[in-house]
């Protein structure tokens, strides 16, 4: 009896465990939005800054990330999947395969910041591309690339490998087999994933500390070689940097609301995505 | 078929980057922080003082903020290991499958948040918290870092912790249970005991995600670049030095070259992590 | 080991190999396989599990290919010619040699576009012309009746022995003159299975057929030539009445009554 009992008090605490997890992370989403909602508003993101940041509305760091973004997708994308489409699809069993899976795990854990140094030394200065939405967008792009190539070759070896051999032995060579017959199935989850991967992007600071972001810049970017402000950036600078931080606490606490909402509404995005194409393959 | 090898050759040469890249972020780093060993001598790292610009004399000691990671990490760690590991008991092992799908999602959600968000809450929310809890002037201390970087490390460790757990063969457990062992018993002398490598590989590369976090501790670690093992006390850590400094130095400087130095640093802790990491997953057959 | 040639003087031999061996990595799977394949017959190759006989049905399309680290010595030929030989066009011998495989794998696309694939991949791209080919190729495969009200919707909506003949139908489509069936009915019912092998009576006259069974009524049922392999080896090849009645080995004889395997 007294084993049962003790059994039972052990359940408990690691129940207790995981729920407090739960709980953490329910009470910062609850703070976050419970402070940031009444201080969001149209023309919070709609108008530029004024006055430091300290009035007016966020547009060109919403403006900034998702330009960010797209510059990331742009490059990062492609590179991904046709490098993962290499590793399900082509690679053999040999050194050079051996050393592709080494140099994205490496890539997968190389710091933030540390991207931001080696987008600052190649893109800022060697490749003088400047501090500008290309430098960050590169930056950012190599640090998503290994979790796209890793979710993307994920998605392609789950396609059955009787669609490969039937399209094969069809007369189909090995890219339009490819290309017809396990592409269009994996597109889901290489989305999916690939989104996932990206919508951190556009959470991260450190690489575009040194790479891209403006202090304080209100106008839109006209090419990709400009300056912009960013999410995340401007979060920072407005909690840590503005000489009044106090005072503009709900402007921060919005700021930080819209960063979450963009984040967050990708990942939901994606889970969207995955749902509506699963519907459409099923073996 | 001419088609054919081209679409190959484009494949090869996209897979390629990434063994180009990682020789790129080596030689960048390397190119721009390598004058610093000619002048002053890359004795200049190893000095307790980090007083990169003075009118007196400059200090390039990266000692106080490699402490100051350390004991972040450390700290974090303390808090990380046993609620993640439990949290992966949790939902491997005596979650209903309902609750499986709802934790492992929001567990996901966690590690989509930003850092700078998590940041900005604990600069708004934990710092006062523990500045009155421990009566303290400041609360931008070591903990309040390492209580976020936990929050940060969680995601990880609990889902790689998870498909170690879920590894074991079932057999294991069955076998375990025949002997009429109960699930606690089973759970933490069988199924741990066998998903330990696992675990550990989980824990390393949670320790290497934690080392390079950057924003979360720049914003509540107090950034006082001085020696201490006192979590109470105002730390800086590396990263944290890199992210304030850099935007400041002049390119090129001797300030500029350290602050690469202890991107080097960084760059090599967290690549041996993961080296280590991956060979124990390969070994003991946990590669997913 | 033959004696007296077990076919009749006019036979056509479509398939012949002579002296193959065949590696997976370092491990030998066939040992020295000489054997002719007789043109619109049906051949079954029989055998226990492990003993080579889907490796073998493998090497005619060169689907072994697309196994990292095989390796094959000897000499196959299609209507003579060496289909093995350096620039030799793989694409093109796939167009004549049609495979069925055992687990019935229709894309996840409309039926129609399962039976289209292959002739869109060679270039057809007329809708008149497509929708020929798919009706005929489905009348072929004696599915059209019940499919033709629906060629839209998914092909993974058929039931297993429907998707095996969309299979079959896709095959057909590209127009081959040599069809390769790997165990095509092991996964399905007994009433399933009796549609398949109507079918190959139906078919028997148009294709040389060769088809990978280990169920031996199936092979003593629609066959013309039986080949028994054991553990890599070709033990005895000959008209499949011969086979089961008269077996000239003794490990044939073991075999077919069931005293192992």
């Amino acid at each position: 009896m007294s084993r049962r009992r003790s059994e039972q008090i052990t359940y408990f605490l690691i129940r207790g465990v995981m729920y407090s997890i739960v709980l953490v992370i329910g009470y910062i989403l609850f703070d976050i939005v419970r402070h940031g909602l009444p201080a969001l508003n149209w023309a919070f993101i709609s108008e530029y800054p004024r006055k430091s940041g300290s009035e007016g509305g966020i547009l060109p760091a919403i403006v900034g990330t998702l330009s960010l973004l797209a510059g990331t997708i742009v490059v990062a994308l492609p590179l991904g999947i046709c490098s993962a489409i290499y590793l399900s699809e082509y690679a053999e069993q040999n050194r050079f395969t051996a050393m592709i899976r080494l140099a994205i795990i490496t890539l997968a854990g190389v710091p933030s910041i540390v991207y931001g140094l080696f987008g600052l030394g190649l893109f800022v200065l060697f490749l003088n591309f400047g501090t500008s939405i290309l430098s960050g967008s590169l930056t950012l792009a190599c640090m998503v690339l290994p979790t796209i190539i890793v979710s993307s070759e994920e998605a392609l070896r789950a396609v059955p490998r009787g669609y490969r051999d039937a399209s094969l032995a069809l007369g189909a060579t090995k890219w339009e087999t490819i290309r017809t017959n396990v592409l269009p199935y994996s597109l889901s989850g290489i989305i999916t994933g690939s989104i996932l991967g990206i919508g951190r992007a556009a959470g991260e600071t450190a690489p575009i500390l040194l790479t891209v972001a403006a202090f304080y810049l209100p106008r839109l970017p006209k090419s990709i070689f400009d300056q912009v402000m960013a999410l995340p950036y401007h979060l920072y600078i407005l909690a840590t940097q503005h000489p009044e931080a106090d005072k503009v606490l709900p402007l921060q606490y919005a700021t930080a609301l819209v960063l979450l909402l963009l984040v967050l509404g990708l990942s939901l995005g994606a889970i969207i995505i995955r749902i509506h194409f699963r519907k459409k393959y099923r073996w | 078929m001419w088609k054919d090898k081209a679409m190959r050759l484009l494949m090869l040469s996209a897979a390629s980057t990434s063994i180009f890249l990682v020789a790129l972020i080596f030689i960048f780093l390397m190119k721009e922080s390598a004058p610093f060993v000619l002048k002053p001598g890359l004795g200049a790292l190893i000095d307790r003082q980090w007083i990169p610009v003075s009118f007196v004399e400059e200090h390039f000691g990266i000692l106080p903020l490699v402490t100051g990671s350390a004991l972040v990490t450390g700290l974090s760690m303390l808090f990380t290991i046993p609620l993640s590991v439990l949290g992966a008991i949790y939902i491997a092992e005596i979650a209903s499958p309902v609750e499986r799908e709802i934790l492992k999602p929001f567990i996901e959600l966690l590690a989509s948040i930003p850092s700078v968000v998590l940041g900005f809450f604990g600069l708004v929310v934990l710092a006062p918290l523990i500045k009155n809890l421990f009566g303290l002037g400041t609360g931008l201390t070591a903990l309040t870092g390492a209580l976020l970087l936990t929050l940060m490390a969680i995601p990880t460790v609990i889902t790689l912790s998870e498909d170690a757990i879920m590894s074991v063969p079932r057999a294991y457990k069955d076998a375990s249970q025949a002997l009429g062992a109960s699930d606690l018993q089973t759970i933490f002398q069988v199924i741990i005991p066998a998903a330990l490598p696992g675990i550990i590989a989980a824990i390393m590369l949670g320790v290497g995600r934690v080392i390079g976090e950057t924003m979360a501790v720049l914003m509540v670690t107090g950034n006082s670049a001085i020696m201490t093992w006192s979590p109470l006390a105002p730390v800086r850590t590396m990263t944290a030095t890199i992210a304030a400094e850099m935007g400041e130095v002049s390119f090129g400087s001797m300030h500029y070259q350290a602050l690469f130095w202890i991107g080097l640093v960084l760059l090599a802790v967290t690549f041996v992590l993961n080296v280590i990491a991956q060979r124990v997953l390969v070994r003991y057959g946990m590669m997913k | 080991m033959v004696e007296t040639s077990p076919f009749p003087a006019d036979t056509e031999h479509v398939i012949t190999t002579s002296k193959v061996n065949f590696f997976y990595g370092a491990t030998q799977a066939l040992f020295d396989i000489t054997m002719d394949i007789p043109g619109r017959r049906v051949t079954a190759f029989i055998g226990p599990s492990g003993c080579g006989k889907s490796t073998f049905l493998r090497i005619f399309n060169r689907m072994n290919d697309t196994i990292a680290g095989t390796r094959l010595e000897g000499d196959v030929r299609i209507n003579g010619e060496d289909i093995y030989r350096n620039g030799s066009n793989v694409v093109r011998l796939r167009r004549k040699v049609g495979m069925v495989f055992q687990k019935s794998n229709p894309f996840p696309k409309s039926i129609f576009d399962n039976v289209a694939y292959g002739p869109r991949i060679h270039g057809t791209h007329d809708k008149q012309q497509l929708a020929e080919i798919v009706e005929k190729s489905l009348i072929r495969s004696a599915l059209w009746d019940e499919v033709k009200d629906r060629l839209e919707s998914n092909a993974l909506g058929l039931s297993g022995g429907q998707q095996q003949r969309l299979c079959i139908a896709r095959a057909l489509a590209v127009g081959p003159e040599i069809l390769l069936m790997d165990e095509p009915a092991s996964a399905l019912d007994p009433k399933s299975t009796i549609r398949i092998e109507d079918l190959i009576g139906e078919l028997r006259n148009e294709y040389t057929i060769v088809i990978v069974t280990h169920n031996m009524q199936q092979a003593a049922r629609i066959s013309d030539y039986t080949a028994f392999f054991y553990e890599g080896h070709l033990v005895e090849f000959n008209a499949t009445k011969k086979i089961f009645t008269k077996p000239r080995e003794k490990q044939t004889e073991d075999y077919i009554t069931g005293r192992f395997g």
